[in-house]
C-alpha cells in the first residue's frame, strides 16, 4: 500500500484542519481544545475540538496511531490508571456544563457516568448475570428485584437476552465471542450511562458477529449517546450520525456522516477514505 | 528426506552438511537425556530410602497409645499429644498472623505504591528476606518478643516468629498472583466506575486467590518442618500438658490463653528423641518423623486441591 503521505506532517504541504461547524441538533457534550500528553512526554492529541450529539452516534476514524482511542479514553479518563499522563482543554458533559478533565473531577465520578466496552471482549470470570450486575453493584445496589429488573432489560438491549434467559448463572466464558461482547455491551449499559464509548468493539469478531453488533449499536444509538472507535470505514458510515477524521492527533474533518463519506472537504480525509493510506 | 533429492551439487553437499549436524545434535540429545534420567533416579532413589528407611522404623510404632501420650522417660510410654497439638497451634497462629499481613503488603506493593526508589528498595528486601537463614528468625524472635516485649516463650512468639519467616513467601507469591491479572479485567472493572478499593476486594483479590492460597499454605509446609528458630526462642522439650482449651464453659466461651501458654512442636521432639542413647526413642523420633511428613504432605495435598478447585469455579 503506498504510504508516502502518511510520514509528513499534516501541515506540511496541505491545509490546515478544518474546524466543525456549530451543530443544529442537541449536544450531550462538546470536546475544546483538547490535547493529551503521555507520561513519556508524547503529545498524543493536538487541539481538538468537537461536539458529541445527543442520542446519536459518533465516530471516530482515522490510521492506526493517530490518537482516536487515545480521545475515547480520555473521555471516561482510563488514563488516569496510569500516573504521569497529562489532560489539557475542556470536556463539558452538557446540559449540566460539568468539566470532565477539571481537576476537582473524580475520574471515578466520570466513569459512573461514562460507559466503556473495550477491543476485546472481556467479561469478568463470573456469572452471565454477575457479569451484567456488576456495574449495579459497584453503585451500591443490592436490591435484587432491582437488580433482576436491571439486568433483564440490559440483556435485551444488547439483543442477547434470548441466547441467555436459560442459563443466567452460567460463566459468561461459555459464550462465543460474539456473544460476550454483547454480554460486555449490556454490562456497560445495565447502569444507563449517560454516554456509552465503544473502543473497535468488533475488531476481535468474526464478520457474522460484527453484522449483530452493528444493528445492536444502531438500535442503541437512538436512545443513548455513543461514540464508538473503529477502523473499519464501512462500519463508521453504517452507523454513525457524525464522523470525525482524525490523523497524526489531529482533528482533520468533522462532519455529517453521509459528507465525509461522499464529499469530504479536506484533501486528507479524502486520500484516507479512498483507501491511499491507513 | 525431500530436501535430499535437490539437483545441483553444492545444495547436495550443503545437505550432507546439513544431516551430519542434526544427527550429531540427536546424539547429544540422547546423552543428555540419559544422564537426566540417571541423576533423578539417584536423587528419587535417595529420597526414596530415606522416607521408606523412616517408615520401616516409625511405622510401627505409630498408634492410638503414640498420638494421646505426653512424653516420658520410658520410651515404651512415651507419646507425641503435646508435640502435634503445640504443631497445629502455632501453624493455626502463623496462618493468622502472616497470612492477612503478607496478602496487604503484596497488594500494596502491586497496586498501590509509587513505583520510585524506596519501593525497589522494599523490593529487594522482600526477595533477600525470603533467603535469610530461619536461625536468624529465631535470634531477632529471642532478642525482640522474647526479651524486648517480655512475652515469654510463647506459643504466640512462636506463630510470630514463623509468620515473619514466610511473609516474603506469601508477599512474592500474592505480587505474582495479582501480576498475572490480565489488565482487559481490571480496565473493564475501572471502566465500570468501580474505585479502586471496589476493584481490589471484588476482581482482583478473588481472581489471585489460588495463588495466593497456594503460596500461603507452602509457606506454612515450610513453618511446621522448621526447628531452628523455635529451638533459639526456647522452646521447651518436656511438656507433660496441654495448654488451655480455647472454648470455655464459661462466658465469654472463647479463651485466648492457649497463646500465652509454653509447647513443643513435633520436629523439637523428633530432635530431642533423636540424640537420646537408647534404642527406643529412636524408633519413636522415626515415628515422629512419618507424622511430620504425613502433615507437611497432607497441607501440600490441599495446597494442590484448592488451586484445582479455585481454578475450576472460575472457569465454569
Amino acid at each position: 500500500m503506498p504510504n508516502t503521505i502518511a510520514a509528513d506532517r499534516p501541515s506540511d504541504t496541505l491545509p490546515p484542519p478544518l474546524r466543525p461547524e456549530p451543530e443544529s441538533a442537541p449536544l450531550r457534550a462538546t470536546i475544546e481544545n483538547f490535547n493529551f500528553y503521555y507520561a513519556d512526554g508524547f503529545h498524543a492529541i493536538r487541539n481538538v475540538s468537537m461536539p458529541i450529539l445527543d442520542r446519536q452516534v459518533t465516530a471516530l476514524i482515522g490510521p492506526s496511531g493517530c490518537g482516536k482511542s487515545t480521545l475515547l479514553r480520555a473521555l471516561n479518563r482510563m488514563h488516569d490508571l496510569y500516573p504521569g499522563n497529562r489532560y489539557e482543554g475542556r470536556i463539558t458533559l452538557l446540559p449540566e456544563g460539568t468539566n470532565l478533565i477539571g481537576r476537582e473531577m473524580d475520574p471515578v465520578m466520570v466513569r459512573l457516568r461514562i460507559g466503556m466496552v473495550f477491543q476485546k471482549p472481556n467479561p469478568f470470570p463470573k456469572s452471565i448475570y454477575e457479569n451484567v450486575a456488576a456495574g449495579l453493584r459497584v453503585r451500591g445496589i443490592s436490591d435484587r428485584r432491582v437488580i433482576d429488573e436491571a439486568v433483564e432489560i440490559a440483556l435485551r438491549r444488547a439483543a442477547i437476552w434470548d441466547e441467555t434467559k436459560d442459563r443466567l448463572h452460567k460463566s459468561a466464558y461459555e459464550l462465543s465471542g460474539g456473544q460476550q461482547q454483547r454480554l460486555c455491551i449490556a454490562r456497560a449499559l445495565a447502569p444507563n450511562p449517560e454516554i456509552l464509548l465503544l473502543d473497535e468493539p468488533t475488531s476481535a469478531l468474526d464478520p457474522i458477529a460484527t453484522a449483530k453488533i452493528e444493528e445492536l449499536i444502531d438500535e442503541i444509538g437512538k436512545e443513548t449517546t455513543v461514540v464508538i472507535v473503529t477502523h473499519n470505514m464501512q462500519q463508521a458510515s453504517r452507523i454513525s450520525a457524525r464522523t470525525a477524521f482524525m490523523y497524526l492527533g489531529e482533528l482533520i474533518e468533522f462532519g455529517e456522516t453521509s459528507q465525509i463519506f461522499t464529499n469530504p472537504r479536506h484533501p486528507r480525509t479524502e486520500h484516507y477514505i479512498t483507501g491511499r493510506y491507513g | 528426506m525431500a530436501v535430499m533429492t535437490e539437483g545441483n551439487l553444492s545444495g547436495a553437499a550443503a545437505t550432507a552438511a546439513a544431516v551430519g549436524a542434526i544427527t550429531r545434535a540427536k546424539r547429544i540429545d540422547i546423552v543428555v537425556a540419559a544422564c537426566g534420567v540417571v541423576i533423578m533416579v539417584m536423587a528419587m532413589g535417595l529420597l526414596l530410602t530415606l522416607i521408606g528407611d523412616l517408615a520401616i522404623r516409625g511405622l510401627g510404632r505409630i498408634d492410638y497409645q503414640f498420638l494421646t501420650s505426653f512424653p516420658s522417660r520410658r520410651p515404651e510410654n512415651a507419646g507425641i499429644l503435646s508435640a502435634w497439638v503445640g504443631s497445629i497451634l502455632v501453624m493455626l497462629t502463623t496462618a493468622v498472623l502472616a497470612i492477612p499481613i503478607g496478602v496487604l503488603a503484596g497488594l500494596y506493593l502491586e497496586e498501590y505504591a509509587r513505583k520510585n526508589w524506596i519501593s525497589n528498595l522494599i523490593e529487594i528486601n522482600v526477595a533477600n528476606l525470603a533467603g535469610v537463614p530461619s536461625i536468624i528468625y529465631g535470634l531477632l524472635a529471642l532478642g525482640l518478643f522474647v526479651y524486648g516485649l517480655n512475652l515469654g516463650k510463647t506459643i504466640l512468639v512462636a506463630g510470630m516468629t514463623l509468620g515473619l519467616l514466610i511473609l516474603p513467601i506469601v508477599i512474592v507469591s500474592t505480587r505474582e498472583a495479582i501480576r498475572s491479572i490480565p489488565l482487559i479485567v481490571k480496565e473493564a472493572a475501572y471502566g465500570l466506575g468501580a474505585d479502586k478499593w471496589q476493584v481490589m476486594w471484588h476482581y482482583i483479590i478473588p481472581a489471585a486467590r489460588p495463588g495466593i492460597l497456594t503460596g500461603a499454605i507452602v509457606g506454612l509446609s515450610r513453618a511446621i518442618g522448621e526447628t531452628a528458630p523455635i529451638i533459639t526462642i526456647g522452646a521447651l522439650t518436656f511438656i507433660a500438658f496441654l495448654p488451655p482449651p480455647p472454648i470455655t464453659d464459661s462466658f465469654p466461651f472463647i479463651s485466648f490463653a492457649w497463646l500465652h501458654d509454653q509447647f513443643t512442636v513435633l520436629p523439637i521432639q523428633m530432635f530431642n528423641w533423636v540424640s537420646r542413647p537408647q534404642e527406643g526413642f529412636h524408633i519413636n523420633a522415626a515415628a515422629t518423623g512419618v507424622v511430620l511428613m504425613v502433615l507437611t504432605l497432607a497441607l501440600n495435598g490441599m495446597a494442590i486441591y484448592i488451586r484445582y478447585r479455585l481454578r475450576r469455579s472460575v472457569r465454569n
